[in-house]
């Protein structure tokens, strides 16, 4: 049993800002008072006390990370190194942290939950194996599903009810937590060297099936299985110039159906063409604003080396035709593509320097926080373990400007940055990181220090320079115990892996194994991932 | 100066990155001696494997066969390294500056990513040569590296400034994606300069070409007369005068920008 004293606490769920109170844990959960003899006092003062972190999407296990590890060595050369102790095991940090490091570096920050956001269920298997080995953080994953071919082909025949049976039945076959649509339509149609920019045109190979019936039907399967997390929705034309449009009609055909649109930075752009590129921001958060029905994470860029990793392979192409740089391209038999391109944001590159603002433009307008996270897409944008680079930026508008004056000249007239003013609170830093994506996440036991909580706390000593406090915490404790303590890592525990139980039709597997049969190169039956493979498994029952 | 002996040849390699006079100059001999070092997976006192004389001296001396002791010199920024023998792999490797002698041979990856200083080899050096480690955009940025011997694969691999000198034989791919700089090669075996963007390479003897580089003429580059007085200095004789002889110059690669250049001595007469 533990209390936690005299820190000022931010728990913006349970609408606590910043009132010094005792937060009292006991059997790993948050409880309203402990007492005895044995009770472990954390002395708080001068604190801040937040709930644990919640990432609501990175990429940091699976094929395509593991692709994009193999791929880029020079970025394990300089990276920071975890060597063997007894508490640690040895690894490294860098672009694609090795899964041990992953944990440590997430705890590092505070975090305490990350949701791998782009699982194929053919490589569903090994992600799950490499989050068993990612310590310190619970974890879910996103399937990806918006390219499943066998899927598409129900839709293409009109057969939307089966079409929801077998995304059901594929979603915990790969032991996953929510539905990831990655540029819908589009990677089926890499397949065939080409790409869907046009929500109303048939995917290539299709007649009936668009980008648009892909993800009002996918939404709106997800709303009806009452799946926690909504779809989550990486939209058509990412990084495209003038992709705006695209992202605002996408929102119109969700028509009131949940969605959490990833990574929204990526997606608000104007102009024709890279030299005309602009920042959309304004009128992305102008209209997105007002969708109740959607949430939306940031997936901000900071200025340095990255490695891109996305199922989206035709962007993928294009970004090494600009790059001249590595290029990996993965094809996952009937599911899904991905690629891997290494990617340095240059703060002397306009259309860099633009993408930069975008991405806390949009954190900065979009005026509900509970709506608006903060990423990266790690590693897309930047290193997860960069936010608090980000946190500074959103809450000293000073330092901010200071940032924008090194910006070129040509970028500055394309941005809005520099006429937004507004500065974040504590409280709703600990939103964006901590209470909404755990929201959007369906996850009811994290993200806020209500009684009946996981006790995933995190203290930092308030400092004026949020870089450093951020960076930095005092103490983690995951479930209820302390297990970073000044940077050193106290203690290891392993995290809890969150999956869906959706209710399907029995039968869907009879119309499943003679197409899978014909189709696939594995054999049905070691297809979905069994429940052993997981360790602390969480099921969720829904529908 | 401080003086290393080999006691004996180590059975698998020593990784020696403290062995750099940036790290010895500082230390006393009891220091010196205690300097870890790692011999396979297990970290060791050097004094297990070498003889100590001296101390606190920026001119280190390194005797015996050395050739499995990696990593020597490296990212050293001033002072003398000389190994009276042989060096093993990463030799000089990320310097910046001072001077490394070798009288014997030297290994693979000797001054790759060096952006300084200056690396003499007596005999002959493996492959890599100021190259750029697997993965990385850009090898060597500054420095000379000079090599009396032969040479192996993939000399300066992904170079960007620098120079590099093989008296005698550099092995297949020599120049690969050189981004700048200079190699000056007394021959070489096949595909020189695949995939350079820029820089030049110059051969004292005719090479295979790739079918990527493009004849453009023969003539006596004006440069070439200031670089050869640089290089006297070094020992290194680059000939210039037309009544010598004359460059064939050609232009590649095609397959990629062709702007690199590539020069080949042809003797008057």
């Amino acid at each position: 049993m533990l209390r936690i004293t005299g820190g000022r606490v931010y728990d913006p769920a349970n609408e606590v800002d910043g009132e010094v109170r005792d937060v009292c844990i006991s059997g790993g959960r948050i409880v309203e008072e402990v007492t005895g003899a044995d009770v472990r006092t954390i002395d708080a003062a001068g604190m801040v006390v937040f709930p644990g972190g919640v990432d609501v999407h990175t990429h940091v296990a699976g094929g395509a990370l593991n692709f994009a590890r193999a791929m880029t060595p020079e970025n394990h050369r300089n990276a920071a190194k975890f060597t063997h102790s007894p508490e640690l095991r040895a690894g490294v940090g860098g672009t694609t942290p090795s899964t041990f490091a992953t944990g440590y570096l997430y705890a590092g920050l505070g975090y305490t939950t990350v949701n791998e956001a782009a699982v194929p269920v053919l490589s569903a298997r090994h992600t799950h194996e490499e989050l068993r080995d990612t310590p310190l953080v619970d974890k879910s994953c996103c399937v990806l599903m918006a390219n499943n071919e066998l899927i598409l082909d129900l839709l293409e025949e009109g057969e939307t009810e089966r079409a929801k049976h077998l995304l059901a039945w594929h979603l915990w076959a790969a032991k996953g937590y929510g539905v990831k649509a990655v540029n819908p339509g589009g990677v089926t149609a890499w397949k065939w060297g080409k790409d869907a920019k046009i929500l109303s045109e048939p995917v290539p190979g299709y007649s009936k099936v668009t980008p648009a019936k892909i993800i009002s039907s996918m939404a709106a399967m997800v709303d009806e299985l009452e799946l926690p997390h909504p779809m989550h929705l990486h939209c058509n034309n990412l990084g495209a110039p003038g992709n705006i449009d695209t992202t605002i009609e996408t929102m119109k055909v969700l028509d009131g159906h949940r969605a959490h649109m990833a990574h929204l930075q990526f997606h608000s752009y104007g102009g024709d063409d890279w030299d005309t590129l602009r920042s959309e921001s304004v009128r992305l958060a102008e209209f997105f604003n007002e969708q109740p029905n959607l949430t939306a994470d940031a997936g901000a860029i900071l200025f340095g080396d990255s490695v891109t990793i996305t199922a989206d392979g035709p962007w993928q192409h294009l970004l090494y035709q600009l790059t001249g740089r590595k290029w990996g391209n993965l094809d996952v038999e009937n599911e899904t593509g991905c690629g891997v391109v290494p990617y340095t944001y240059k703060g002397t590159n306009m259309v860099n320097a633009v993408q930069w603002a975008v991405g806390l433009e949009l954190l900065l307008l979009i005026n509900d926080p509970w709506r608006i996270y903060l990423t990266t897409d790690h590693p897309n944008g930047a290193c997860f373990w960069r936010y608090p680079e980000i946190i500074h930026l959103l809450m000293n508008a000073d330092f901010r400007r200071e940032c924008i004056e090194k910006l070129p000249d040509k970028a500055l007239k394309r941005i809005h940055l520099p006429g937004i003013d507004r500065e974040y609170t504590l409280s709703e830093i600990a939103i964006i990181i901590s209470a909404g994506p755990a929201r959007a996440l369906g996850m009811p036991q994290k993200g806020h220090l209500g009684v009946g909580a996981d006790a995933d706390v995190v203290l930092y000593n308030d400092d004026s320079d949020r870089e450093r406090m951020f960076g930095h915490p005092r103490y983690l404790l995951k479930g209820g115990e302390v297990v970073v303590e000044e940077g050193d890592i106290r203690k290891m525990v392993d995290g809890r892996e969150f999956i869906v139980r959706p209710s399907y039709d029995d039968n869907i597997e009879e119309y499943l194994r003679p197409l899978f049969e014909q189709y696939y190169t594995m054999s049905f039956e070691n297809y979905p991932v069994e429940m052993e493979r997981l360790e602390g498994a969480d099921i969720r029952e829904c529908g | 100066m401080i003086t290393l002996t080999l006691k004996e040849q180590p059975e698998v390699p020593i990784e020696a990155e403290a062995l750099s006079p940036d790290v010895v100059s500082k230390l006393g001999n009891d220091e010196l001696r205690a300097l870890p070092i790692f011999y396979g997976k297990r970290q060791l006192r050097l004094d297990e494997f070498f003889e100590v004389e001296g101390e606190l001296s920026e001119e280190l001396e390194i005797h015996g066969d050395a050739s499995r002791v990696k990593w020597l010199g490296r990212g050293m920024t001033h002072g003398q390294l000389r190994i009276v023998g042989n060096a093993g792999m990463h030799l000089g490797a990320f310097m910046k500056g001072g001077t490394i002698d070798v009288t014997g041979n030297a290994s693979d990856w000797i001054g790759a990513e060096m952006s300084g200083g200056l690396i003499r080899v007596g005999g002959n050096a493996g492959g890599q040569i100021g190259a750029a480690y697997r993965g990385t955009l850009t090898g060597m940025t500054a420095g000379t590296i000079v090599v009396e011997g032969s040479a192996g694969l993939e000399v300066g691999m992904r170079m960007k400034r620098g120079t590099i000198v093989i008296k005698g034989m550099a092995k297949d791919f020599t120049g690969l994606e050189m981004k700048g700089g200079t190699i000056i090669l007394g021959g070489a075996e096949l595909r020189t300069g695949a995939w350079m963007n820029r820089g030049t390479i110059i051969s004292l003897t005719p090479i295979p070409l790739l079918p990527t580089f493009a004849y453009n003429c023969s003539y006596n580059p004006t440069f070439l007369r200031v670089y050869a007085r640089e290089l006297a200095g070094l020992g290194i004789s680059l000939p210039f005068e037309e009544s010598e002889g004359s460059y064939e110059s050609y232009s590649g690669d095609a397959a990629v920008s062709r702007k690199g250049e590539l020069l080949v001595w042809q003797p008057a007469g």
